[in-house]
């Protein structure tokens, strides 16, 4: 898809994301904000999946001969839903219900109300890519040639089932996953350097036996170019450092880890979205 | 009393190697992975046939559940097997998220479950898993009683779909159920009939639970014997209709008391057909080591203990 009509389905999700948490006073708008741009990138231009005649999407859970993605910091559930709902998956509408009683959209993704493009429950941190993992693996088991890609935050590497995985699939020879870490060096205590320090993730994956790649995450262009770099070896599991801003096109949330799990107010809200004009052939929900 | 005899003893994971060996040639999604435990799982036949099916996760349980999610996404059929310990408590999280809340196809096989794990101690001996996994919302949970029974359940829970918590372990035990039974989850078995007393019995206390039958037999009291190898879904149905025709009860199980099969049967007659009931289990304490046998005596998990109950429970009618 051309590059300015990315940019303008970011900017409407950046509006989708903003509204909803302030809907419900409740959410995580930040990382939410900082992983958009890689969101409508990954839904509307690099992963192959099946639509029908319409191009409207085909939601199976099997989700055989398409390419998949997880989410393991299920926190940022606000910016998958939007784009999920934008790639027609469901109504745009349904985006109201977010965090609300009888709702299909759960503060965390789950799969228990049966939201199309949801496969796993996550919220819990660092499931993710042990579930990334499986699915990569069936679809080698299967034939599938397709790829799975899995988002996990950087916070979320302090958990220890996360180096299980990551020792894993380099073992299991999963070249056709790509992992992607959201490195906006916040978490809800503070900087993850001052809560419990990563250190050089980069290295660690290497050492572990992954391709490691960087990039702007809210670059558009970069993360394209990037992510299509990312299926070339067939056996060696990819794994990229996504450097994004936390609250990325909000001036007042960028770089402020309060902003991880905490709503704007209305006048808050009005002056977010006067930042972010809606582009010709976009609108709200 | 119904007679029972044995010609032959083996342990219950036998059972579920000699299971999962005959699935693997009529289910092609069926996978097998373990956590360092392929020998202890009794897992050689199957990986010797299907190597390709075969996934070794290492000494990494929390990962092999995950993995075993991802699995179900692309059709398959895991059987994520280790100790009961590691297979429950360990990853209960990874368990209640990507595979009960998921509703994944994902079936747990756990070995080594109980005091009988032995020598190796309380930090193996889990006794606590029934509870934490019939506690869980789409989980089944069923626990064998000997080779045959365990072979079958092995084989019967492939074609149902959803989350299964499949127990067994280590000891070598009397093998007294048919070959050629067939599995049904959630329909207890009868096996005995009798009016004076209801013994509800699961896994390695169903054998203790056939000599204390036979023991009360030669004084004259017949006891309705039933079988719960499956603790969820719970037969209720069998449950009710036997303590109607006995009017009280003893669960037996290798398992602490609270949160158990005699919990689950308490709640049922509270709630239908309140009756005195009297527990076999381990009571709030953890194991240690020890041969399966002189645990199963010290913390009195026995037919001995079975009439000892029976007695007690009839007084209280």
């Amino acid at each position: 898809m051309e590059l300015e009509k990315l940019e303008g389905i970011a900017t409407a999700v950046r509006r989708d994301i903003l509204r909803m948490v302030a809907a419900v006073n409740s959410g995580h708008p930040g990382g939410s904000l900082g992983c958009t741009d890689f969101f409508v990138a990954l839904y509307f231009d690099i992963m192959r999946r099946k639509t029908d005649e319409n191009g409207n999407p085909i939601f199976d859970m099997d989700g055989h001969d398409e390419d998949l993605f997880f989410l393991s910091n299920g926190h940022i559930s606000p910016v998958w839903y939007s784009v999920l709902a934008r790639a027609g998956y469901f109504p745009l509408e349904e985006l109201k219900t977010f965090r609300k009683l009888d709702s299909r959209l759960q503060g965390h993704p789950a799969t228990a109300e049966h939201i199309p493009g949801v496969r796993i429950a996550s919220g819990s941190l660092g499931q993710g890519l042990s579930v990334a993992s499986g699915a990569a693996y069936a679809k080698k088991l299967n034939g599938d040639d397709k790829h799975v890609y899995v988002l996990m935050g950087d916070g979320e590497q302090q958990e220890g089932q996360i180096w299980e995985a990551a020792q894993f699939a380099p073992n299991k020879k999963l070249g056709n996953l790509t992992a992607i870490i959201d490195l906006n060096h916040a978490q809800i205590d503070g900087t993850t350097d001052n809560v419990n320090d990563n250190r050089d993730l980069g290295a660690k994956y290497r050492a572990f036996g992954w391709f490691v790649e960087e990039m702007n995450g809210n670059d558009m262009e970069e993360v394209i170019r990037t992510l299509r770099k990312a299926q070339e070896d067939p056996d060696v599991p990819t794994l990229i450092l996504m450097h994004t801003e936390m609250g990325y096109g909000v001036d007042y949330m960028v770089g402020n880890y309060k902003w991880h799990g905490t709503a704007p107010n209305a006048d808050q809200l009005q002056q977010a979205l006067n930042g972010l004009p809606l582009s010709v052939g976009t609108t709200d929900y | 009393m119904k007679k029972y005899e044995y010609t032959d003893k083996k342990d219950t994971r036998s059972g579920f190697g000699a299971g999962i060996a005959e699935l693997g040639k009529t289910h092609p999604n069926v996978i097998a992975l373990t956590a360092d435990l392929a020998g202890s799982l009794k897992l050689e036949a199957f990986i010797k046939e299907f190597p390709d099916r075969f996934i070794q996760c290492g000494i990494a349980e929390a990962n092999m559940m995950g993995v075993s999610a991802g699995l179900t996404i692309g059709g398959k059929i895991p059987y994520a097997t280790t100790f009961a310990n590691f297979a429950t408590g360990r990853v209960y999280d990874q368990i209640r998220q990507s595979i009960a809340y998921s509703n994944k196809n994902v079936k747990i096989c756990a070995s080594h479950a109980g005091l009988t794990l032995g020598e190796d101690g309380a930090t193996h001996q889990i006794l606590e898993d029934l509870g934490m996994m019939k506690m869980l919302p789409n989980m089944t949970v069923i626990n064998p009683c000997d080779y045959n029974q365990t072979k079958a359940a092995t084989i019967a829970i492939a074609d149902h779909v959803g989350p299964v918590y499949l127990r067994f372990g280590r000891p070598v035990i009397p093998i007294f159920t048919p070959a050629d039974q067939k599995f049904e989850i959630g329909k207890a078995w009868h096996v005995n009939e009798g009016d004076a007393v209801s013994i509800f019995c699961t896994g390695h206390l169903v054998w203790e639970a056939i000599k204390a039958g036979e023991m009360l037999s030669e004084q004259g009291i017949e006891a309705d014997i039933i079988n719960i190898h499956t603790i969820k879904p719970l037969d209720e149905e069998a449950i009710l209709a036997s303590v109607k025709k006995t009017g009280c009860a003893v669960s037996a199980e290798e398992h602490m008391i609270n949160g158990g099969l005699g919990d689950s049967v308490a709640q049922v007659l509270a709630r239908n057909y309140p009756a005195p009931l009297e527990y076999v289990g381990v009571h709030d304490t953890f194991g240690e080591s020890g041969t399966p046998d002189q645990l199963m005596q010290k913390y009195g998990l026995t037919a001995d203990k079975i009439v000892e109950q029976v007695k007690k429970v009839m007084a209280r009618k």
